[in-house]
C-alpha cells in the first residue's frame, strides 16, 4: 500500500492498483460504453425503441410527430402513466398488482357518483376515492403477509372483485358524466402550461443536477474519494437542459405542456427521489433483491411490502381520478379492457425488472410514452384495435426479450 | 484428554461466558448444560458432528433462539437474548453461513442495510468513506464499492459480510462455517481477515467443519458433541484426539491409522532393523 512517486495522495477508493479507474471526460464516455457492453443497459433499449417507432409512425404519417399529436399524446400519458408508477413500486419488492385497472375504474366511478350524484364537494369526492385505494392495497398487503396469499391471487381476486364494486354504484345507468367547465375536467382536457412556466420548469433538471452535482463533488474531495468528472457534469447538464427547452419549444407551438403531464412527472421524480436516496427506498430494493437478507439486516419487511402494495393501489385511484377527468365521464368500461395490461407493460418496457429488486421510477414515464405512441400512431393510420394490442404485445415481448439477453449479459460480466 | 476450560492464557477481558445452557426443541435436547467462554481477542473455534448443536448455539448467541435454561453473561453481565436486534445492540455481530447479502446493491449499500446514515436524505459520501475506512482496517481486497455484489467472488462477499458485521463496532462476532464454499486462495484471505479482526480486539467464535482452518487461527477449540461439551483443545492436539472428541469414538478411520502405523514401527524395532 506504499504508494511512492505520487506527489498527492491517492484516493481512499482508488488505492487498489489492480482496477482501471477512468478519469476525465473521455472516461466517463468510456464508462458508460462499456457498461452498455457488458449488458448494463439502463434505459437504452427503451430510447432507441422510442427512435425506431417514431420513425416508422412519422414515415407513415407526418402528422404523428405535429406538436399538436404530441401534447395530446402527452394529456393521455398521464393517466396510465401514474398507474405504471405504482407498478414500479409492487415490481421493486417483486410482487405484482393485476387489480390496478379495477381499482383506477372504481375511483373514477366514486368520484363521480359521490361528486356528481351526491354533491359533495369534488375534492372530497377525489379524497375518498384515494383513501379507498390505498386501504384496498393494504389488504392485499394484509393477506400477504399474514396469510402468506400469493400477490398474483389475491389481486387477481381483487381485480374481480373491484370491478364488482364498481359496476354496483355505477348502477343500471352505467355512465356518469362529468360536467364540462368544472376545474376537473379543464385539468384534464385543457388545462396547459403558461409559456414562460413551461421553459423555466425545463431548466429546473439542470440546475438540480448541476447543484447536487458540484456539492457532491466538493464533498467527495473533501472526504478523499475519488471525484467523476466536472466536465461530464457540465456536458450532461448542457444537454439535458438544452433537450427540455427545444422539446418545451416544439410543444408550445401549439397548446403547450399539460399541467396534467406535469403532475404525472412531478410524481416520477418525486418517487425517483424516495426510491433512491431515502432509506425507505434502499429497504424496498434490498427486499426485493433478498427479502432474507433483508429482514436480518433488520429491515421490517412486513412494513416494506404494505408501503409497496398501498402505493400502488393509491397510484392506480389517482390514474382513474386522471382518466375521469381525461374522459369527462365515470362508465363501465373505465379502468378495464387494456388499462390494466398497459400500466404493466409500461413500467416493464421501461426497464423495471418483473423479478423485483431492479428499476426505477422513469420507467414508468418513458414505458407509457412508448405505449402512448404505438396506440396514438395507429390511431392516426386508422389501423384497428385488434392490430394496436398485437403490436403493443410484439413491443412488450421484445422488451422482455432485451431485458433478459440483457440479464444474461451482465450475469457473463458479473454484474447483478 | 485435558479438560480445563480456563487452559489457554486469556487474551483479554472474558466477552462471553455461558453457563449451564440447555436447549429443547420439544422432546429433542439440542444441548444440554453448555459451558462456554469467550475472551476479547481470542478465536475460539467451535467443532462438532452435524447436529451437534454448533449451529444451535450461535443461534442462541444470536438471538434467533432462546435457551430453555442456563445463564449467558456478556461482558460481565448477565443478559438475555430475546430477538436479532437485542444481540445486534448488545454488541454480538453474526456472519451467517449464507451471508445474507443482497446481490443487487452495491457494497456500501450493503454494509449500511438497516443502518442508513439520515435516512431522509441517504449520506452517500460519509457512508462511502465508512466503508473503506472498514475495508481498509481489514486490509480487504475488494475493487470497487460502488459495484454491486453480484460481481465479487465468493472471498470478497465473505468480506463484505464480516465487513457488515463490523459496523455497529461489537464485541464479539459470530462466524458460522467462513470458509465451507471458498477456494484455497480466498480461504487463505479469509482466515487473514479473521487474524485481522482478532488484532482489533474483538472475540471471535467460529464454526467450522475443516481442521485444517481451525487449526490455523484457533486459539482454543471447544468440542461439542450430542449437544454437550465434549473438551477443549489447544489448536496443536492431535487429529487423534480431536477426531476421537468429535465423533466420540476411539476406533475410526483416522485411530485405526494411528494404530496401523504404531503396530509397523514395533513390529521393525522388533525385527531390529536400525530406524531411518
Amino acid at each position: 500500500m506504499t504508494e511512492q512517486g505520487n506527489s498527492t495522495p491517492l484516493a481512499l477508493d482508488r488505492a487498489d492498483a489492480r482496477v482501471k479507474h477512468e478519469a476525465g471526460l473521455s472516461g466517463a464516455v468510456h464508462t458508460f460504453l462499456n457498461r452498455v457492453r457488458s449488458g448494463d443497459l439502463g434505459s437504452l433499449p427503451v430510447i432507441v425503441g422510442l427512435v425506431v417507432i417514431w420513425t416508422v409512425f412519422t414515415s407513415l404519417n407526418p402528422v404523428f410527430v405535429s406538436s399538436s399529436n404530441l401534447v395530446n399524446l402527452l394529456f393521455d400519458c398521464s393517466t396510465v402513466g401514474v398507474i405504471a408508477l405504482g407498478i414500479v413500486c409492487v415490481l421493486m419488492v417483486g410482487e405484482i398488482d393485476l387489480s390496478v385497472g379495477s381499482i383506477s375504474g372504481f375511483a373514477s366511478a366514486l368520484v363521480g357518483t359521490l361528486w356528481v350524484n351526491q354533491g359533495w364537494p369534488v375534492a372530497l369526492a377525489i379524497l375518498a376515492a384515494l383513501v379507498f385505494g390505498a386501504l384496498i392495497g393494504s389488504l392485499y398487503a394484509l393477506l400477504f403477509n399474514r396469510l402468506g396469499m400469493p400477490s398474483f391471487v389475491s389481486t387477481l381476486a381483487g381485480l374481480l372483485a373491484v370491478l364488482g364494486m364498481q359496476l354496483y354504484i355505477l348502477g343500471s345507468t352505467g355512465s356518469i358524466n362529468l360536467p364540462y367547465g368544472s376545474a376537473l375536467v379543464d385539468f384534464g382536457q385543457l388545462m396547459v402550461m403558461p409559456k414562460w412556466v413551461s421553459y423555466t420548469l425545463a431548466v429546473i433538471p439542470g440546475l438540480a443536477m448541476l447543484i447536487t452535482g458540484f456539492r457532491s463533488v466538493a464533498r467527495r474531495r473533501a472526504a478523499n474519494l475519488s471525484t467523476p468528472s466536472v466536465a461530464g457534469l457540465v456536458l450532461r447538464v448542457a444537454t439535458i437542459t438544452i433537450g427540455l427547452e427545444l422539446i418545451v419549444a416544439y410543444l408550445n407551438q401549439s397548446r403547450g405542456i399539460p399541467w396534467m403531464f406535469g403532475l404525472f412527472v412531478g410524481l416520477v421524480v418525486a418517487m425517483n427521489y424516495a426510491l433512491t436516496r431515502t432509506k425507505w427506498g434502499r429497504s424496498m430494493t434490498a427486499v426485493g433483491g433478498n427479502r432474507e437478507a433483508a429482514r436480518r439486516a433488520g429491515i421490517k419487511v412486513r412494513a416494506i411490502y404494505l408501503s409497496a402494495f398501498a402505493l400502488c393501489s393509491l397510484f392506480a385511484a389517482l390514474g382513474g381520478v386522471l382518466a375521469a377527468a381525461r374522459l369527462a365521464s365515470a362508465s363501465q368500461q373505465a379502468g378495464t379492457g387494456d388499462v390494466n395490461l398497459n400500466a404493466i407493460a409500461a413500467a416493464v418496457i421501461g426497464g423495471t425488472s418483473l423479478f423485483g429488486g431492479r428499476g426505477s421510477a422513469y420507467s414508468a414515464l418513458l414505458g407509457i410514452i412508448v405505449i402512448q405512441s404505438i396506440a396514438s400512431g395507429l390511431t392516426l393510420l386508422d389501423l384497428s384495435s385488434s392490430l394496436r394490442y398485437m403490436i403493443t404485445g410484439a413491443v412488450l415481448a421484445i422488451a422482455v426479450i432485451v431485458d433478459s439477453l440483457a440479464r444474461r449479459s451482465r450475469a457473463s460480466h458479473g454484474r447483478a | 484428554m485435558s479438560e480445563s476450560p480456563q487452559m489457554s492464557a486469556s487474551v483479554g477481558e472474558l466477552v462471553l461466558s455461558l453457563r449451564g445452557i440447555s436447549k429443547n426443541f420439544g422432546a429433542v435436547s439440542a444441548l444440554t448444560d453448555i459451558d462456554f467462554d469467550v475472551h476479547a481477542g481470542e478465536v475460539v473455534a467451535l467443532v462438532g458432528d452435524n447436529g451437534a448443536g454448533k449451529s444451535t448455539l450461535v443461534k442462541i448467541l444470536a438471538g434467533v433462539h432462546q435457551p430453555s435454561s442456563g445463564t449467558i453473561n456478556f461482558r460481565g453481565r448477565p443478559v438475555t437474548l430475546p430477538d436479532p436486534r437485542a444481540a445486534l445492540t448488545l454488541g454480538i455481530a453474526t456472519v451467517f453461513q449464507d451471508l445474507a447479502l443482497c446481490e443487487n446493491l452495491d457494497v456500501v449499500a450493503n454494509i449500511f442495510l438497516g443502518n442508513e446514515l439520515s435516512p431522509l436524505r441517504l449520506d452517500e459520501v460519509a457512508m462511502e468513506m465508512r466503508a473503506w475506512t472498514l475495508l481498509n482496517e481489514l486490509s480487504a481486497r475488494i475493487p470497487s464499492v460502488r459495484e454491486a455484489v453480484a460481481s465479487l467472488s465468493g472471498g470478497q462477499r465473505q468480506t463484505v459480510a464480516i465487513a457488515r458485521s463490523l459496523l455497529l463496532e461489537p464485541k464479539l462476532i459470530l462466524l458460522d462455517e467462513p470458509t465451507a464454499a471458498l477456494g484455497v486462495a480466498q480461504t487463505a484471505e479469509v482466515l487473514n481477515l479473521i487474524d485481522r479482526v482478532r488484532a482489533r480486539g474483538l472475540g471471535v467464535v467460529m464454526i467450522s467443519h475443516n481442521m485444517e482452518d481451525v487449526r490455523a487461527v484457533a486459539d482454543r477449540i471447544v468440542v461439542l458433541r450430542l449437544g454437550r461439551n465434549n473438551g477443549v483443545f489447544e489448536p496443536d492436539a492431535s487429529n487423534q484426539d480431536l477426531v476421537s472428541a468429535i465423533t466420540g469414538a476411539s476406533n475410526n478411520a483416522v485411530s485405526r491409522r494411528v494404530e496401523r502405523l504404531r503396530m509397523e514401527r514395533d513390529q521393525s524395532a522388533q525385527a531390529g532393523e536400525p530406524r531411518p
